[in-house]
């Protein structure tokens, strides 16, 4: 692993506060985001929905690159549509991989710090480059970059004016995991300088790595908030639910009620419906007990897998 | 040179969409040439080579190219996004484009263009053709500009502004000239240099306020839409 060589400071400026009230936006008859209020201080920020879940919109109405249909997204009072001087105290890295290919890292970063326009635009670029452990690569035109790196020459070009807020949309995206491991160490040591840092993803595991605070979109709606731990914890104790079809249904469902993980079974007309508390003991039990009845399993098919449906749990619990 | 300018100009001329705008000049350099060393009348190929090729076609066209290139393949591709979270007056962007797009574009027609003015008739020709050219190249590229704010297919708008409007009406409705940046172009350099080799029924006047009004209105339009750039999300 290597060594960080740059330092990240605390913000000059107080901390910053993103201010999202009664926010919706929609497109024709689709709403994307329904009706989300939040509000994001000093520290990092996981937001986490499926695909699909207004994420990406949400974040381009902080960013202002999108007009809120309703509602207003505020940074200290300041509306951030239609307001460029917000740009100096935000910082935003999309998911799209946006890059100049013809310019190397160092050029891409510094233009980022010149039109800024801040006081000495080499030390700021090469500050941010070393931030995401990219001066190796600097004097490389980006269009020669794998996926991992054009992401953390993006990030640097983002950070080049070390802004109070950060937003960023998947970040991880394509990276490897040390790149991942050191984005995440990146992000945690710039929420814990007293910055706003609010990333989004698919992906649990990455939230959970990541960040204390977690906000769950679901379907355009702001379907829970609070710390990932509690979130995490519905999440693996929720039941999971079966489709098996076997040889003889009935005698399997007999069998299946016994078995401790299972906690209900519905025969239906193409095969069971089984509700498991425990995934892995289920899964290891059945074919022990379709055995012992000499009943053939024909296909077991995890019925709730989808992320979808996991984050529809959550908006239950 | 502003970033905004130099960046610009690096994405303009680091893209080999650059070269398109090579062959259309030179055409029009390699007939000039070519009439005048074979001995036709300039009354016979001037007109076609002047306005039908260089102010009809060659100019819009590189324009087209050049003028959607600036901002709009930074729209296609996303990296527009890097110079719009900069805290910076829309005008600081929308204006160092402009000045690339119009430079690049008369500097790229005005030259063969002077050399065929200069081929066909005379030096004062040339030159009004190469100043005629420079404006309009502003006016186009200004129009152009817009345009890759306002669609996303500013390419194709664009195509039918120049074919049908300009090159199909403008032959067959009279009146559809004097919105036309062609029939401008051509009013103000028969103002510079008289000659009998272009003739446009757009009065001097009209064709001045037209173009500054087009070029002036068309920048005011682009900066205000950037204001409200929208970037398209997943849902959309």
């Amino acid at each position: 692993m290597t060594t960080i060589s740059a330092e990240v400071t605390a913000p000059a400026t107080p901390a910053a506060t993103l201010d999202l009230a009664g926010v919706s936006r929609w497109y024709g008859n689709v709403v994307a985001v329904n009706d989300v209020t939040m509000r994001l201080g000093p520290g990092v920020t996981g937001l986490l929905g499926p695909n699909g879940a207004g994420k990406t919109t949400l974040l381009h109405m902080m960013a202002g690159f999108l007009a809120p249909s309703r509602g207003a997204v505020t940074l200290d009072g300041e509306p951030t549509w239609r307001n460029p001087a917000v740009y100096r105290r935000l910082g935003l890295v999309s998911e799209r991989e946006a890059v100049h290919t013809f310019l190397t890292a160092y050029e891409f970063v510094l233009a980022s710090a010149k039109l800024h326009r801040l006081p000495d635009p080499e030390a700021a670029a090469r500050r941010a480059i070393d931030l995401v452990e990219m001066a190796d690569a600097q004097d490389r035109r980006i269009g020669t970059y794998s996926k991992g790196m054009r992401q953390r020459t993006r990030v640097a070009a983002a950070l080049v004016h070390d802004p109070d807020v950060l937003l960023l949309d998947e970040p991880f995206n394509g990276m490897d995991p040390r790149q991942r491991l050191h984005m995440m160490a990146l992000l945690h040591r710039l929420g814990d300088a007293g910055r706003t840092i609010l990333f989004s993803s698919h992906i649990l595991e990455e939230v959970e790595q990541v960040s204390g605070t977690v906000q769950v979109m679901v379907a355009g709606r702001l379907a829970a908030s609070g710390d990932y731990r509690t979130i995490r914890r519905l999440m693996t104790n929720r039941p999971h639910v079966f489709r098996v079809r076997s040889t003889d249904d009935r005698a399997l469902a007999v069998a299946l009620i016994a078995e401790a993980s299972v906690t209900g079974v519905e025969l239906g007309r193409d095969g069971l419906t089984v509700r498991a508390g425990d995934y892995g003991a289920f899964t290891r039990a059945l074919p022990k007990i379709a055995l012992a009845r000499g009943v053939r399993v024909r296909s077991l098919t995890p019925e709730d897998e989808s992320l979808e449906s996991v984050f529809s749990y959550l908006v239950g619990a | 040179m502003s970033t905004v300018t130099w960046i610009t100009a690096r994405g303009l001329f680091g893209r080999r969409r650059f070269l398109l705008l090579l062959p259309l000049p030179v055409l029009l350099l390699v007939l000039a040439i070519v009439s005048r060393s074979l001995g036709v009348d300039p009354g016979q190929w001037g007109p076609p080579v002047l306005v039908g090729l260089g102010l009809a076609v060659v100019l819009p066209v590189v324009a087209l190219i050049v003028g959607t290139g600036v901002l709009g393949a930074e729209i296609d591709d996303g990296t527009v996004v890097h110079i719009l979270t900069k805290p910076l007056p829309r005008w600081q962007i929308v204006l160092p484009k402009l000045a690339v797009a119009a430079g690049v574009t008369a500097v790229t027609v005005a030259i063969p263009l002077y050399v065929a003015g200069v081929l066909a008739h005379s030096v004062r020709l040339g030159l009004a053709l190469a100043a005629g050219s420079a404006l309009g190249a502003l006016a186009y590229s200004a129009l152009f500009l817009a345009l890759s704010l306002l669609t996303r297919r500013p390419v194709l708008l664009g195509l039918v502004y120049v074919l049908i409007w300009e090159g199909l009406l403008g032959r067959f409705v009279d009146g559809t000239k004097v919105l036309s940046i062609q029939q401008w172009v051509i009013a103000l350099t028969d103002r510079m240099a008289p000659t009998d080799l272009l003739g446009t029924t757009v009065s001097v006047p009209v064709a001045a306020v037209l173009t500054a009004l087009v070029a002036v209105g068309a920048t005011v339009l682009a900066i205000d839409r950037l204001r409200s750039f929208s970037v398209a999300g997943e849902t959309s």
